[in-house]
């Protein structure tokens, strides 16, 4: 789905320059579920804003779904954005003068699509998260979980080829977290999504296939020691599927990373830049 | 969902968009309070130069006379002092003479088909405005030494006392009189100086009356000399000769009018005045009142040297409150309506803009949900118009009372045309009559001065020629109406909307410059 090749991005900042990615070259297969952790101000965010359109790289190629969105008319990216990807973000961000339904609404608005049609489509999937009672509660009159909810909702409608998902759970408490995150899977499950979650909730982040580690504009991938978060695996094993993954070392959480695990020059391919496709085991 | 999102942005932001519309509906009602005001007030200054002017005309055209050329008539004896031709004692003297005005000069018949044939003319009448002047008495015994002095001719009042009591002796035994005559163009229908009366005994002139010795009356002179329906009137001409007219009809002028004394038709005049073929007053119809100030060019180049008035050239003499208000409604009124209506579109662009900012949240999310940028500047486009709409409706509601205000609270307005005229182009108006060579009095052209009769004075005797000083300045009342016209809403709608636009445009700038990165990106 995705392929970043030398990405990087620079803001200025005063008279400086900062360097938020320092190619960064990526892959992610279709249908993949990619966590992106990392401390804050690494370079989470922005890789999250390049991968969905939101903001064009200083240098690179961003390869997703075969055009090079860095090389877009900002129309056209528009147009692949409106379809073909779906945002969750960690505020919600929902219209707040808008109800529930509206706000599913508003993501078929570019898509032209109207009328009974749009209504119908977006009851459902607001039904599909367990919302079909709320419908036209304004997001002041839902909780934090149930707005989270509403975002999911609007982002799954138009059918997404790819979900990104900016700490979905950072502002929740730890209930409505695994709520949510359970909901999330489900939904890539079901649908055959490309997600990418970026956060920096370890719990969160293993449950993903991949954990990429980003620190300092560079991306690296950690080996995910524990069993794969795969499909297959799961359909099999269904609701349990978080427990069918033994608990990560405890070296796995992404502050405390120690140097070495941070391949310079000498690591796995030599002279290359890693974070390319590395099977787990 | 555009009008969805619209509705509940503006109940979000109700206090605001109030806020603005009120603004936005002060300016509008200014405007068009102001407008009304002026719209009255330009129609007052119509009506009381309308009755100046008579209905239907819209220009009139005249002649100013070269100096000098003035030839009051002579009044039956040519008397000079130091000639020898001097007229007998006893000889009864009774002349009554026709003369043409001292401030128009003649102007060719011709001139008025001239001005007819002209594209944007839609009638033109010749007028003459003459002065019947009576004299009658018997001339007595005169002492020589007295006459004349050696200022030339008899001079009224001031020289007198010079010459002796034989002077006196001659005043006193002549009587005159004068009154206004008008030959009227009975071929122009609705136009001329008879159009504003109202037919009060009798009946008008019709075609048939073009070379008969008929007359019409002013109901105020008819009155005063009690003159009726079938009375015969004595009109001199240009010999001394009086001819008996009949009286046909009695008209009624309006109160601010400046009648005649007596019509009679143009032919007849001229043939009297020994003026045949001329006119001294042309009276014009435009095509349309837009027309006018064409109109007014074309006669200009088509008859070189003759001077046109307009009711508009009129308007700059008017003096009084009346003009005062004009002058007060164009300017003042007019520069204030435009001030507050800038500041309420700017204060409408800042508060948009200000509100834009606190969306950005809002509109990046939109954009990463993959809205155009046009479309959400079209939101923040139509929100705006929306309070711009609100905002001139409440605006005309509060023109439409503030111009109810101004006609309540406004005073009756005066009009004062003529105190400061040359006299140049109204005939019936403002007259001023001044021998050309001023203090040398009725010596001028070599005729005969003749005694005065009371009055004394600077040489303005009593009669036809005082009518014109004193009616020189003359002075309508009038009510301020201020009106709304179907075409100040129409301008108050396009305010409206044309504010919500310009705050919509800043508004949805600033909207479409954000970038959906900078707009979702987290705070530190």
């Amino acid at each position: 789905m995705y392929k970043l090749s030398g990405v990087t991005k620079n803001y200025p900042k005063g008279r400086s320059i900062v360097a938020a990615l320092r190619g960064i070259d990526l892959v992610i297969e279709d249908g993949e579920w990619l966590a992106v952790q990392g401390p804050t101000g690494g370079g989470k965010s922005t890789l999250l804003q390049i991968l969905g359109g939101l903001d064009r790289p200083s240098s690179g190629i961003v390869e997703f779904d075969g055009q090079d969105l860095a090389q877009l008319r900002e129309a056209e990216v528009t147009k692949v954005r409106a379809q073909d990807i779906g945002f969750v973000f960690q505020t919600f961000n929902l219209i707040p003068t808008l109800s529930a339904l509206e706000n599913v609404e508003a993501a078929l608005v570019p898509l032209r699509v109207a009328g009974p049609a749009r209504r119908q489509r977006c009851t459902m999937a607001l039904e599909a998260v367990g919302l079909g009672d709320r419908l036209t509660h304004l997001p002041s009159e839902l909780s934090g979980g149930q707005q989270q909810r509403v975002a999911i909702a609007r982002a799954l409608v138009k059918e997404p080829k790819v979900l990104l998902a900016d700490e979905p759970t950072g502002n929740l408490d730890e209930d409505t977290r695994d709520e949510i995150i359970g909901l999330l899977e489900t939904m890539w499950r079901e649908r055959g999504l490309t997600m990418v979650l970026v956060t920096h909730d370890s719990s969160v982040a293993r449950r993903a296939q991949r954990i990429g580690l980003i620190k300092n504009g560079r991306l690296n991938f950690r080996q995910h020691r524990s069993g794969q978060a795969s499909r297959v695996t799961a359909t099999h094993t269904g609701a349990a599927t978080s427990e069918a993954l033994p608990a990560p070392p405890s070296d796995f959480d992404a502050p405390e990373l120690r140097a070495a695990d941070i391949p310079d020059s000498g690591g796995r391919d030599s002279g290359s830049e890693p974070a390319d496709t590395i099977t787990f085991d | 969902m555009f009008f969805t999102y619209l509705r509940r942005e503006l109940r979000r932001r109700m206090r605001q968009a109030i806020f603005i519309a009120l603004g936005l509906a002060l300016g509008i009602g200014l405007v068009i309070t102001v407008t009304a005001a002026a719209t009255g007030v330009k129609n007052a200054q119509g009506s009381v130069l309308k009755s100046l002017y008579g209905v239907g005309t819209d220009a009139t055209v005249t002649k100013a006379p070269k100096a000098g050329s003035f030839k009051p008539g002579s009044f039956g004896f040519g008397f000079r002092t130091g000639t020898t031709k001097r007229p007998a004692a006893g000889t009864k003297i009774d002349t009554s003479t026709l003369g043409g005005s001292a401030t128009l000069a003649s102007i060719g018949a011709s001139s008025v088909t001239t001005v007819a044939d002209l594209h944007d003319v839609a009638a033109a009448a010749g007028g003459l405005t003459l002065n019947d002047t009576k004299l009658s008495g018997t001339i007595p015994a005169i002492n020589t030494n007295g006459g004349g002095g050696g200022s030339g001719g008899f001079q009224g009042g001031g020289s007198s006392g010079s010459s002796g009591s034989g002077f006196q002796n001659f005043r006193a035994n002549f009587n005159t009189s004068s009154f206004g005559v008008d030959g009227v163009d009975l071929s122009a229908g609705e136009l001329g100086p008879l159009s504003t009366g109202k037919l009060s005994a009798g009946r008008t002139f019709t075609a048939a009356d073009a070379n008969s010795d008929v007359a019409v009356l002013d109901s105020s002179y008819a009155t005063q000399y009690k003159y009726t329906v079938g009375s015969t009137i004595a009109i001199g001409n240009s010999k001394g000769t009086a001819t008996n007219f009949k009286v046909i009809g009695i008209v009624s002028e309006a109160a601010g009018d400046n009648p005649s004394d007596v019509y009679i038709p143009l032919a007849v005049a001229q043939n009297l005045a020994n003026m045949k073929n001329d006119v001294n007053t042309i009276y014009v119809a435009a095509s349309s009142s837009s027309a006018i100030s064409t109109v007014s060019s074309e006669i200009s180049k088509a008859l070189p040297g003759d001077t046109v008035t307009t009711s508009a050239d009129l308007a700059s003499e008017v003096t009084g409150s009346l003009s005062s208000a004009s002058s007060l409604a164009n300017n003042l009124g007019k520069w204030l309506a435009i001030a507050v209506l800038v500041a309420a579109f700017l204060l409408a662009s800042l508060l948009t803009m200000a509100a834009v900012t606190r969306r950005v949240r809002e509109f990046g999310t939109l954009k990463a949900l993959g809205w155009k940028s046009r479309r959400i500047v079209g939101q923040v486009m139509g929100e705006a118009v929306a309070i711009g709409i609100i905002g001139g409706a409440v605006g005309v509601g509060l023109g439409f009372l503030g111009a109810e205000l101004v006609t309540k609270l406004s005073h009756p307005l005066s009009a004062t045309v003529g105190a400061n005229t040359t006299g140049s182009a109204t005939p019936g108006g403002a007259q001023q009559f001044g021998f050309p060579g001023g203090g040398n009095g009725g010596g001028g052209a070599g005729g005969g001065s003749f005694p005065t009769n009371g009055s004394g004075g600077g040489g303005f005797p009593r009669g036809g020629f005082s009518r014109a000083a004193a009616d020189a300045s003359h002075t309508v009342v009038t009510h301020l109406i201020a009106s709304v016209t179907p075409g100040v809403v129409i301008l108050a709608v396009v305010l409206a909307v044309a504010g919500g636009i310009i705050a919509g445009m800043f508004g949805g700038w600033r909207a479409a410059s954000l970038r959906p990165a900078d707009a979702l990106s987290k705070v530190a």
